[in-house]
């Protein structure tokens, strides 16, 4: 019976990860140019779909896959700082969920009428291989995926700790003002910002096809995820993030296995309202000390 | 002798060992006008937010009209019958300025027609009257200094706690708003207690003066003693400042 | 009420009078379709109203209303499928359960500092959790759905909603109505303008003595139970309900849709908003029939555009644009 649950928990910790990457993509974009990408769930949708149209097409692994989707993420996600969500940067908030909900709604809607609402598989050839490591089975896939996706995170640590423009992109998001003062050009950061972040979904985009298959209507759910993930892990840590998002890959794999499956969204739902209502916040007007 | 209006006793605040204020104490009767001034970090602002209900004292109480406003919210102190501006100006930006302190006369007036009208008569105490309809967000600096007091007036505060309310005016706006200020306090009888670094208006309107430095008092009485204190001058002044 | 007449020049009050006439006489000329097209306008009007209260006046972005339309619809059609109540009497138990919902999200984010973006995710996770509740839940008929049967017998029954479409039409009239009204009422009430006052800046409010939290819970209070109404409205009048359908967050962005562009924190703007958008999205649909395109998403995708140049250009709405250039109001708002 242990090693059911083990194994439950396990598929879970891999899920998670990829779901990890996902969401540090957002914590990069939240945490530094402060905009709620609440699209962010729908471009990782166009990666899946990318990545499942290069896999029929040229038989492409969507492994593979990742990284020319990634480049090309990070290009679009530069382009569309600066061309559209620059502008929205000082303006009151709701502007700027409003912006990304209607891009959202066009993405998921665009896609839907492109593929239609049915969800489509790419089907890999090593899709049914697993390891078998004493009594637990665990796809080779997401094995695969969640290397990947830990190489990828990795890389973009490094990139933010030991990197000039990282460093510059970390001060931005410490101290607005004193990073302008000290002359970083904030506008070309925080697109370079938007483009990473992008990036991060791209790639995580192309290795989710691996697990699972490429719907439309993935994409609001897939921004929930992202979410909880980036706020039960923290705003701004990276490592949170994919502790986050292995914590909500566990409990989503457990619970859809103690429930029932389609129950297995609720459980987040729920655990992203007790992070919500629980998360210490700095409050201006404190009641009381 | 009518009991105090506002008693700070041996109240201290401090943020992650910083000690913000320290052990500080004073009095206010009414009618009083009571100047806080010291350099940057002294602790005034602090010293204020606590007494605003923005802050709560680690230490000691602070007693006003015989209740105790230590950890109270800023919206219960405010219904107790203190009223504040804000050293940055906090207009409400797109409404206009006599909605602006309709907002604040509904505190005590219920009535709609009733708080404008009272809100028409603060407007007029401040010579805002005639730019009523203007959006706060297009007025001058003065003009919204004038507003963020008016609209604290129009709660009807037996005190009124102003930060640096002469921050950023020219002398001549200055002077106007010491008028304004000691017009409220002759006729209105309010209390005031003010934050300030513009001695000018500190030795035009204020009866008594703390000076803080480092979070505690280091002269108490009235501007002229103060200003001639040995220690203020060493800390604040500088010798030219004794005139 | 007198002061919102006030509030209005000559003009303005010619067209409203106008505008109030030309939709009682429609009946009159209009097709069955066209008028269950105004009825659809006018429901998203309502519901419209409701939700421009809480984030046009009290400034509280919420992006799970539909979760209130939900919950009316479903408690009304639950209790006359399952126990015959009618919804004269069951709008009593729905608005109630909606606003506790409203109370309970309220109470979580208000009095714990849940604000902006976290409150609105916050709404969103309230919704997508009770979406996916319903599907398990079998009084209400799970995922397959809850059916109101249609009874000929029983139209006529105005108490019980049963009613063909010129019915649904006046009813839908009298809520868009009764929505203006309440807005108007309360944006120069006093509870309005403390709304307004926490909406610009919550701090200063509060220093003014505004109690916010008292403030905000009574705008979700209202905002949930009249939004709450539209849903029963909405449930007997398409007879049919389903969780992925009623809960579903593309239905929280629908209803926010027409506040947006007509303008927030304004009384006319949801009805603006309502009567630019539903027409434009219908004229979408004709078009691409017509041009033998058969996509499904296509008004999507044409509502996000929208509400993207909307945001991008004009984002305090149409409809004060609109008032200004047609001189329609003496001052102010």
């Amino acid at each position: 019976m242990w090693s059911i649950y083990l194994n439950v928990v396990l598929q879970g910790v891999l899920t998670g990860l990829v779901y990890g990457l996902m969401a540090l993509g957002l914590s990069v974009i939240f945490g530094v140019v402060r905009v709620v990408n609440f699209a962010h769930g729908e471009f990782a949708v166009i990666a899946m779909y990318a990545a499942f149209l290069l896999f029929k097409a040229v038989g492409l692994d969507p492994l593979i896959a990742m990284a020319p989707i990634a480049l090309a993420f990070f290009a679009a996600g530069f382009v569309l700082q600066h061309a559209l969500i620059n502008s929205f940067v000082g303006r009151p908030e709701h502007e700027q969920f409003i912006l990304l909900v209607g891009l959202a709604i066009i993405i998921t809607n665009g896609l839907l009428m492109i593929f239609g609402p049915d969800a489509q598989p790419a089907q890999l050839p090593y899709a049914f291989d697993s390891y078998l490591i004493g009594t637990m089975i665990i796809d080779k896939v997401r094995v695969y995926a969640a290397i990947a996706a830990v190489a990828v995170s990795t890389a973009l640590f490094v990139f933010f700790r030991h990197t000039r423009t990282g460093t510059a992109i970390r001060a931005c998001a410490d101290n607005l003002t004193g990073a302008a003062v000290v002359g970083l050009n904030v506008k070309q950061l925080y697109a370079l910002t938007f483009g990473l972040g992008l990036a991060c979904v791209g790639a995580a985009g192309a290795l989710m096809v691996t697990i699972a298959d490429a719907a439309p209507g993935l994409g609001p759910a897939y921004t929930l995820l992202a979410f909880t993930i980036v706020i039960i892990g923290g705003l701004g840590s990276m490592s949170g993030a994919l502790v986050g998002g292995v914590l909500i890959g566990v409990s989503e794999a457990l619970a859809g296995f103690v429930f029932a499956p389609s129950m297995k969204s609720m459980f987040s739902f729920a655990l992203l309202i007790a992070v919500l209502v629980l998360r210490p916040h700095g409050l201006m007007g404190k009641k009381r000390t | 002798m009518t009991a105090p209006l506002l008693t700070v006793s041996e109240v201290s605040r401090r943020f992650r060992g910083l000690v913000a204020v320290d052990r500080v104490s004073f009095t206010l009767a009414e009618r009083d006008v009571f100047a806080v001034i010291g350099p940057n970090g002294a602790g005034k602002t602090t010293l204020f937010n606590m007494i605003a209900g923005v802050l709560a004292p680690n230490d000691g109480t602070i007693t006003f009209d015989d209740h105790a406003i230590e950890g109270m919210t800023s919206d219960a102190v405010c219904r107790l019958g203190i009223g504040r501006t804000f050293q940055i100006v906090r207009p409400f930006p797109t409404l206009s300025v006599e909605d602006n302190v309709l907002v604040g006369a509904l505190l005590r007036h219920s009535d709609m027609a009733a708080a404008r009208r009272h809100a028409r008569d603060v407007l007029a105490t401040l010579a805002l009257h005639d730019k009523r309809a203007v959006q706060a967000s297009a007025l001058t600096l003065p003009d919204r200094k004038r507003l963020e007091v008016a609209r604290a007036l129009a709660t009807d505060p037996k005190l009124l706690l102003l930060d640096e309310v002469m921050a950023g005016l020219v002398p001549t706006e200055t002077d106007r708003m010491v008028d304004i200020l000691r017009g409220i306090n002759r006729d209105l009888g309010i209390t005031i207690l003010l934050i300030e670094h513009v001695m000018r208006a500190v030795m035009a309107l204020a009866g008594r003066v703390l000076v803080l430095h480092h979070g505690a008092a280091i002269a108490q009485g009235t501007p002229e003693e103060v200003v001639r204190d040995p220690a203020v001058i060493k800390s604040y002044l500088g010798a030219e400042a004794a005139f | 009420m007198t002061a919102l007449w006030e509030a209005m020049n000559g003009r303005g009050k010619l067209l409203l009078a106008l505008l109030i006439l030309v939709l009682l006489m429609a009946p009159l000329v209009a097709s069955r379709y066209l008028l269950s097209v105004l009825t659809l306008i006018l429901y998203f009007v309502y519901v419209g109203q409701a939700w421009n209260l809480m984030m046009g006046y009290a400034g509280q972005l919420s992006l799970g209303h539909a979760l209130y339309v939900g919950l009316g619809g479903y408690v009304a059609a639950i209790l006359w499928v399952h126990y015959g109540i009618g919804p004269w009497l069951s709008i009593v138990p729905a608005v109630a359960i909606a606003a506790a919902f409203g109370a309970a999200i309220g109470w979580l984010a208000f009095r714990f500092g849940i604000e902006g973006v976290y409150f609105a995710l916050l709404t969103i996770a309230f919704a997508e959790f009770t979406r996916i509740g319903f599907d398990h839940l079998a009084i209400a008929g799970g995922a397959g759905g809850l059916f109101i049967p249609y009874e000929e017998q029983r139209i006529g029954e105005w108490w019980n909603l049963r009613g063909n479409q010129l019915f649904f039409y006046y009813l839908a009239f009298a809520l868009a109505a009764v929505g203006v009204l309440i807005t108007a009422l309360l944006s120069r009430a006093r509870l309005g303008f403390q709304w307004l006052a926490i909406r610009e800046d919550e701090m200063a409010a509060r220093a003014l003595g505004i109690d916010a939290f008292r403030a905000k819970m009574k705008a979700i209070l209202i905002s949930s139970g009249m939004t709450a109404v539209g849903g029963v409205f909405y449930a007997f009048y398409n007879n049919t309900l389903f969780p992925a359908q009623m809960f579903d967050m593309s239905r929280s962005i629908e209803l926010i849709l027409a506040p947006i562009v007509g303008g927030l924190g304004t009384i006319f703007g949801p009805v603006v908003g309502a009567f630019i958008l539903t027409p434009l999205g219908e004229i979408l649909i004709v078009l691409t029939d017509w041009l033998g395109i058969n996509l499904p998403g296509v008004k999507a995708v044409f509502y996000g555009l929208t509400l993207m140049i909307i945001i991008s250009l004009v984002p305090t709405g149409v409809w004060p644009r609109i008032a200004r250039s047609l001189d329609l109001k003496k001052h102010g708002r």
